[in-house]
């Protein structure tokens, strides 16, 4: 492989893995802030119990979300120095303002809010986790600021060979970031509340702490039950922008090599051969592409190989279409994660709503438990299809990728962070696994330290006495 | 002053900031292994750095993204001139970070040992890593026509930059320790203040040869001879008042007196380069500078109303933090670590 192969695999893997903690955190701390306003508000301490159990699953996954994310911007440096070269008068700034307004807002509160149970009084407390909730979604709002530039670069001039910005709003108000940031925003809600759920259901399963899971869940499902359709409403405005937009990603994702018919039929499934840019097996449902794309019965979309004579015509000789299965089926996979979500959440309130949970419907328990899964495996296939889609730019009409790499660095060393990275992130995702399967185990009434500390506590004489004794 | 300058300036604050603030968590990382006795002091002196760390850890990313949006070519020469190194402090950060609120969360003695390591190695590698690069940075690097930085490994890893990174470690340790016995009580306080007095001759030394082979092997003093001779004047009165604080007990002003020589270190760096920000050994035509190397007039000033507004909430927020919990961590508290 060579270094520009290196360095997307690097940042592939980065970034899916930093994303599955990242959406965790968002959503958890939105939960455990709509569980601590139930706390202060009704004075329940069952939702008290509530906030910090699931809590220590939001801190958890906040050291391992944090420490991610480094690497994630060091890497813009590290790998593709001129990428970060061209564009960094552009797109620095919203990382810099990332770290400033979001960064600094959720690792102070969250440290607050964690050592502040009895320093601080309820309503400030309550303010903490808000602040570390409003923080993580400020995180995202400006780091999908950054990525909507690569989809889509506005507010900018070519001066002195690089992008500069000309106009700083033009960023925040990106139509891509418009569709972007509540689409990524609402499937973060979704994964959180899918945790809830999915943890609640197992235990519920099992019998345990019945009333604190049965309520663990009716906030959860609601949470699930509006985020999905939300997710679905704005992913909809997305593909439709993208038609508009990165017209080549849409016509990957659809495996449209022609343009298609009018009335445009959507395809479920093909057998796609990038080689001879044809499709063989396919199955296709009629109209409704259009009515996807345009909201109406009738409209055809324009297919991959017109778009590449277009393409040449305006940016010079060159493959400008991406890897087309990938983007076809991460598309495909993304959809039916989201519809899934939607039926089960459906479901879930549904069940809620008829006070069902305390005898659960089996089967569907252990689909809500095995549904965990289901959010992250959509928003990673949205991510590649995103990203993947964009081939081969790395900001979109402006600069490919071959020519986003870093000149000064050798095979040996990204072979080598890359390595150590995806070793240490893999290691970290076992951990994560094996710590929440054990917190939730233990239950609502934890104690973390538990296990070793009784022993260390006793007097050593004590001990021996005792194994000798057997007092 | 013009926004280069501002920005430049900016970003030696959150440097020097980063060193300060997590210059004593990582002492205090370090210093788990030297001080604890048992599980419960180790306990303990994690939860004195327990709300702090993750918001100092801020400050190295924020300069990062400081140094992104407002001097792109720096930015990009330097992260990817100085690939295997960050890789490493990032392995190192990314142990450390994840060690303090996963160690208490797993179950037996070894899973802890694990962690306790990694809490060490963690502390003890980003400072020291950090002190060669900045210490190679002044020195200067291999950078040609195209800012492009091609540095060997003896350009990184020689006897300077080794020693500055010994002597930012044993001030972070020093910090480190004046933290804890201002954040603990009975024994542990007890025994990191005369850790710290003991420390205190042999740092001296080590920042006394630092100083003197950075006058040979830089040209720092040449450029900044009277602010960098000031500079090691007052750093070595906060020596000698750390001795005297350090005897008298007097913990808080102990450690002032650390911080105020992680300050006049980075301090004094940052002054020397100005107006540079790497420095080329192949040609100073090819240094790096604050005009060069940074963003458009447009952008700084975006970037610059952006700080103005959010800057104070940030740091006022973090100063409350700090007031919250000003209390020493005892043995009988809540810890959560």
């Amino acid at each position: 492989m060579d270094i520009v192969d290196l360095g997307r695999l690097q940042f592939a893997i980065t970034t899916i893995f930093h994303f599955v903690f990242v959406p965790i955190s968002i959503g958890l701390s939105l939960l455990v802030a709509i569980m601590e306003t139930m706390y202060v508000v009704k004075k329940n301490d069952l939702y008290k119990k509530m906030a910090k159990f699931w809590g220590t699953f939001l801190l958890i996954n906040f050291a391992v979300g944090i420490v991610t994310g480094i690497m994630q911007e060091f890497q813009f440096g590290m790998n593709w120095s001129d990428f970060s070269r061209f564009v960094g008068d552009v797109f620095g700034t919203p990382l810099a303002i990332e770290a400033l307004l979001a960064f600094f807002l959720e690792s102070t509160f969250i440290g607050l809010w964690v050592f502040g149970w009895d320093r601080l009084s309820k309503g400030v407390h309550l303010a903490c986790i808000w602040l570390v909730s409003i923080g993580t979604i400020l995180s995202a709002l400006w780091i999908l600021a950054a990525n909507s530039f690569m989809q889509q670069p506005v507010g900018f001039a070519i001066n002195n060979g690089r992008a500069e910005m000309v106009d700083f709003f033009a960023l925040l108000t990106n139509g891509q970031l418009l569709y972007e940031f509540p689409h990524t925003v609402f499937a973060a809600f979704a994964t959180g509340a899918f945790l809830v759920a999915g943890i609640s259901a197992w235990k519920l399963l099992k019998k345990q702490d019945v009333t604190f899971f049965v309520q663990s869940f009716k906030i959860a499902i609601v949470v699930a039950l509006i985020s999905s359709l939300a997710i679905a409403q704005f992913g909809h405005g997305q593909a439709q922008y993208l038609v508009a937009t990165q017209p080549m990603k849409m016509a990957a994702s659809e495996g449209l090599w022609e343009t298609s018919s009018d009335p445009a039929p959507w395809t479920v499934f093909a057998t796609i051969d990038p080689e001879k840019q044809e499709n063989g097996f396919e199955i296709k449902i009629p109209y409704l592409l259009s009515v996807l794309t345009y909201n109406s019965l009738s409209g055809s979309v324009p297919g991959m190989l017109e778009l590449q004579a277009e393409y040449e015509k305006t940016y010079g000789p060159g493959n400008y279409i991406p890897p087309v299965r990938t983007t076809f089926w991460s598309f495909r996979i993304m959809v039916a994660g989201g519809s899934a979500m939607i039926l089960l959440a459906l479901y879930g309130a549904y069940l809620a709503l008829r006070k069902k949970l305390e005898q659960p419907n089996k089967r569907f328990m252990q689909l809500m438990v095995a549904g965990i899964s289901l959010p992250f495996i959509a928003n990673s296939a949205g991510w590649i299809m995103t990203e993947v889609g964009r081939q081969p730019w790395t900001v979109f009409g402006l600069l490919r990728v071959e020519d986003s790499v870093s000149p000064s660095i050798s095979t040996g060393e990204v072979w080598f962070s890359l390595i150590a990275f995806t070793t240490i992130y893999l290691i970290l995702l076992c951990l994560l696994a094996y710590l929440f399967a054990r917190v939730a185990k233990k239950g609502p009434d934890m104690d973390s330290h538990g296990d070793v500390e009784d022993l260390q506590l006793q007097d050593p004489f004590d001990r021996v006495r005792s194994e000798r004794y057997g007092a | 002053m013009e926004l280069n300058e501002l920005w430049f300036l900016l970003i030696a604050v959150l440097f020097t900031g980063f060193f300060f603030l997590e210059g004593f968590d990582f002492g205090v990382g370090m210093a788990t292994r030297l001080l604890s006795r048992n599980d419960l002091q180790t306990r303990v002196l994690i939860n004195t750095i327990g709300p702090f760390w993750d918001a100092n850890e801020v400050w190295l990313i924020t300069a990062a993204g400081a140094m992104f949006a407002a001097f792109p070519e720096w930015y990009s020469t330097m992260f990817s001139g100085y690939y295997l190194v960050l890789t490493l402090i990032l392995l190192a950060l990314i142990g450390r970070g994840v060690a303090f609120e996963f160690r208490g969360k797993g179950k037996g003695e070894a899973w802890k040992k694990t962690w306790d390591a990694a809490i060490l190695i963690g502390s003890f590698v980003p400072p020291m890593l950090f002190g060669m690069v900045f210490a190679s940075l002044v020195k200067g690097v291999p950078i040609d026509q195209n800012m492009e930085m091609t540095a060997g490994f003896s350009d990184i890893v020689n006897g300077y930059s080794l020693w500055a990174g010994v002597t930012v470690t044993g001030l972070c340790l020093l910090h480190g320790l004046n933290f804890i016995s201002l954040r603990t009580v009975g024994e542990l306080r007890e025994k990191s203040r005369v850790l710290a007095a003991k420390l205190l001759p042999m740092q001296a030394v080590l920042m006394a040869v630092l100083v003197g082979w950075t006058v040979m092997v830089t040209d720092l003093f040449e450029r900044q001879g009277i602010l960098l001779t000031a500079a090691v004047l007052l750093g070595a009165v906060a020596f000698v008042l750390a001795r005297h604080f350090l005897r008298q007990g007097r913990e808080g002003w102990a450690f002032g007196m650390t911080g105020a020589m992680i300050l006049l270190t980075f301090v004094s760096m940052f002054i020397g380069l100005f107006p540079r920000v790497m420095v080329s050994t192949i040609d100073s035509a090819f240094d790096l500078t604050l005009y060069n190397a940074a963003s458009s007039p447009y952008t700084l000033k975006a970037m610059t109303i952006v700080a103005a507004v959010l800057l104070p909430f940030v740091l006022a927020y973090q100063a409350w933090s700090y007031f919250v919990f000003h209390k020493r961590v005892t043995e009988k508290d809540h810890l959560e670590y």
